[in-house]
């Protein structure tokens, strides 16, 4: 069990990187806490499970330390790290029955076989390999051999760490609800850092307490799921987590406010005034779909727009609007009078971000 | 609902049964024919039903070369299957020197059987031979002309060194073959060497393992060549294997009524002994 320390640490894949494009992983640091459940998500490609193999010591960084408990261990391969690691696809030793297949890393450790024998069960009651274990591993089906996988690096339980790499890929739908939360009771249960790489922002967020979200190699927010909707702090974070994604409308600033075609958002003085310092970036005004208010009837402050597309999903609908020349989506609950044609639109202030570069302009306290 | 049956598809099959009807079939069909029989000329033949082959399975000669065989079949999968896999672990796994090694394996594999025997021939005399006269100035005796076990010896050299790249060969593709991951999973389960080659890269080459065991047995239970040019089979009978012996009953006696009933005695030993490596390679995969 350990604190993982990641200080300035960059990778690229190319003996001479000639530019920040040839880095997989973006100069960066982070810790990951000792006992935390974290989640790191990102789109295909982003780096994540670069990031994984190098915490796993299975690659070496080109930059930077990795520190467990502030010790660096760079140099030290996986075994002397004593970390566990669950793939992607299953990886299961063929000629071996299921419990030799649970057994074999406590064995390759020297553990005692009556030590063995209890935590292999241990393990298998809680995946539900009972039935299994005397089975040749070999003729499992798909999610029963990563079951096994999984199991093999549940077993241990003196690891500094657990780390998945997307391990639910290949299970069924229905089993990957009960598997998350036996992963969640495991994580209760022993205490041990946890780092669950995924796509699935779902996965993410059932499985974690705080999300890294990674993209383009670097990690551009890392907080609980909660903060990762409501105040993303990078247009991508914004995108990329929820459904549908924040709308973003580009903008260019007036005194006061932001304006897109003929439409102006007044905005709150100190924002303009740090808008004002940063000077000429691009400028993107952001807000959930969740969060956009929408009525039938005129009220105070009110913008006009016209309703394109309703899009009804059972307890909320999705309303397509266009505002100015703007597609925006809006979310509905579903007891809300929907508006024809016209609908009144407007952006309650403390929902609304501004991004310049496509990072949260923040007010200073 | 009437279902018509109709079987004309079966014509299809027409071509390729007249190819192995003549290549196989009818070539075959002649040995039997030829040793349920004595046969003199086109017109005169006597059945003499299985007297050939209680003549062929009684003949010492046949039983000494088939032993020979059985020994000789032994070390060289003994010797090369071992060998090959050690040099598939040892080879590199990319760039130029990758290349460079598959290159070098493949040739002894490009070198007829006949050239292969007068190589060694020449190789190991100790007149003119690089090895024969480099074993004698060091003080060695080495005769392969003379002595039963230097024969012997060369001529199970000779396979190792003409064959031994087939199965490195095969054994280097299935180890390619594994993905990172296994070996990935393998340091972080704290897996020694030992325990990878045995869990994962052996299980891994169990099928190009198996195709590699049967082409070395066939082959090697077939040599004909190599002991013929290098001592005509001597000295003595010490190195005239099966097919050396048949050849002369056949042609060089013109027995044929008992060469072509061994022929058909050798041909079921091979098929009797390929079929028993691959039922006992394949065996573990039928267990739950």
């Amino acid at each position: 069990m350990a604190e993982i320390r990641l200080q300035n640490l960059a990778h690229s894949y190319s003996a001479q990187p000639s530019g920040a494009e040839d880095y997989a992983i973006r100069e960066m640091t982070h810790v990951w806490e000792q006992g935390g459940a974290y989640a790191l998500l990102g789109p295909s490609g982003c780096g994540k499970s670069t990031l994984l193999n190098i915490i796993s010591g299975l690659l070496s960084p080109s930059e930077g330390q990795v520190l467990f408990d502030m010790r660096e261990v760079n140099d030290l391969s996986p075994q002397e790290r004593n970390i566990a690691q669950v793939f992607q696809f299953p990886v299961v030793y063929d000629t071996m029955t299921v419990f030799d297949n649970l057994a074999f890393p406590l064995r390759n450790q020297g553990l005692a076989e009556s030590r063995v024998t209890s935590k292999v069960h241990e393990i298998a009651e809680v995946l539900d390999l009972h039935p299994l274990l005397h089975r040749k591993a070999r003729n499992l089906t798909a999610d029963e051999k990563q079951k096994v996988s999984m199991g093999r690096g549940l077993v241990r339980d003196d690891v500094s760490a657990i780390l998945f790499d997307e391990p639910l890929t290949v299970i069924d739908p229905h089993l990957k609800w009960k598997l998350r939360r036996k992963l969640k009771q495991i994580h209760e249960q022993f205490n041990i850092t946890m780092v669950y790489v995924t796509h699935d922002q779902l996965e993410a967020s059932t499985f974690a307490d705080k999300i890294a979200v990674m993209y383009g190699g670097q990690i551009v927010q890392f907080g609980t799921p909660r903060e990762l909707f409501e105040r993303p702090k990078h247009t991508f974070v914004g995108f990329f987590i929820g459904s549908p994604g924040m709308n973003l409308i580009e903008v260019s600033p007036y005194a006061g406010g932001v304006c897109f075609g003929q439409t102006r958002v007044p905005l709150a003085p100190a924002l303009c005034q740090r808008i004002a310092e940063l000077g000429g970036q691009s400028l993107k005004l952001g807000i959930r779909p969740e969060f956009v208010h929408v009525s039938d009837e005129p009220f105070v402050d009110a913008l006009r727009g016209e309703v394109r597309h309703v899009e009804d999903l059972g307890t909320y609908k999705i309303l397509t609007l266009e505002l100015d020349g703007v597609t925006l989506k809006a979310r509905l609950q579903e007891d809300l009078p929907v508006p024809h044609k016209v609908a009144y639109i407007g952006f309650p202030s403390q929902w609304l971000m501004v991004y310049a570069d496509d990072v949260l302009v923040e007010v200073r306290p | 609902m009437n279902k018509v049956i109709n079987n004309k598809a079966w014509w299809l099959v027409l071509p390729v049964f007249l190819l192995v009807a003549f290549s196989a079939i009818l070539p075959m069909m002649t040995v039997v024919n030829y040793s349920v029989q004595d046969i003199f000329d086109a017109s005169t033949r006597t059945f003499v039903g299985v007297e050939w082959y209680q003549q062929v399975l009684q003949n010492e000669r046949l039983h000494d070369s088939l032993l020979r065989q059985f020994i000789f079949s032994a070390c060289v999968l003994l010797i090369e299957i071992p060998l090959g896999i050690a040099i598939a672990l040892c080879m590199p796994t990319k760039g130029r020197w990758a290349s460079a090694c598959l290159i070098v394996m493949a040739i002894p594999l490009l070198i007829p059987w006949n050239v292969i025997g007068t190589i060694w021939q020449i190789f190991g005399r100790a007149d003119i031979g690089l090895l024969g006269w480099t074993l004698s100035e060091l003080g060695i005796s080495y005769n392969y002309a003379a002595n039963t076990m230097d024969a012997w010896v060369t001529v199970l050299v000779m396979d190792v060194w003409h064959w031994t790249s087939l199965v490195a060969l095969l054994c280097y593709s299935g180890l390619r073959a594994i993905p990172d991951v296994y070996y990935q999973a393998a340091r972080i389960d704290r897996a020694s060497a030992w325990a990878v080659f045995r869990h994962i890269q052996l299980p891994k080459m169990k099928s190009v393992l198996l195709i590699a065991v049967m082409l070395r047995f066939m082959d090697s239970f077939m040599i004909y060549t190599e002991p013929f040019v290098l001592t005509g089979g001597g000295p003595g009978n010490a190195t005239t294997f099966l097919s050396q012996t048949l050849t002369k009953m056949a042609v060089g006696q013109f027995d044929l009524g008992p060469a072509a009933a061994f022929s058909l005695v050798y041909f079921l030993i091979i098929l009797l002994v390929s079929w028993a490596f691959y039922t006992a390679m394949t065996h573990n995969d039928q267990q739950r």
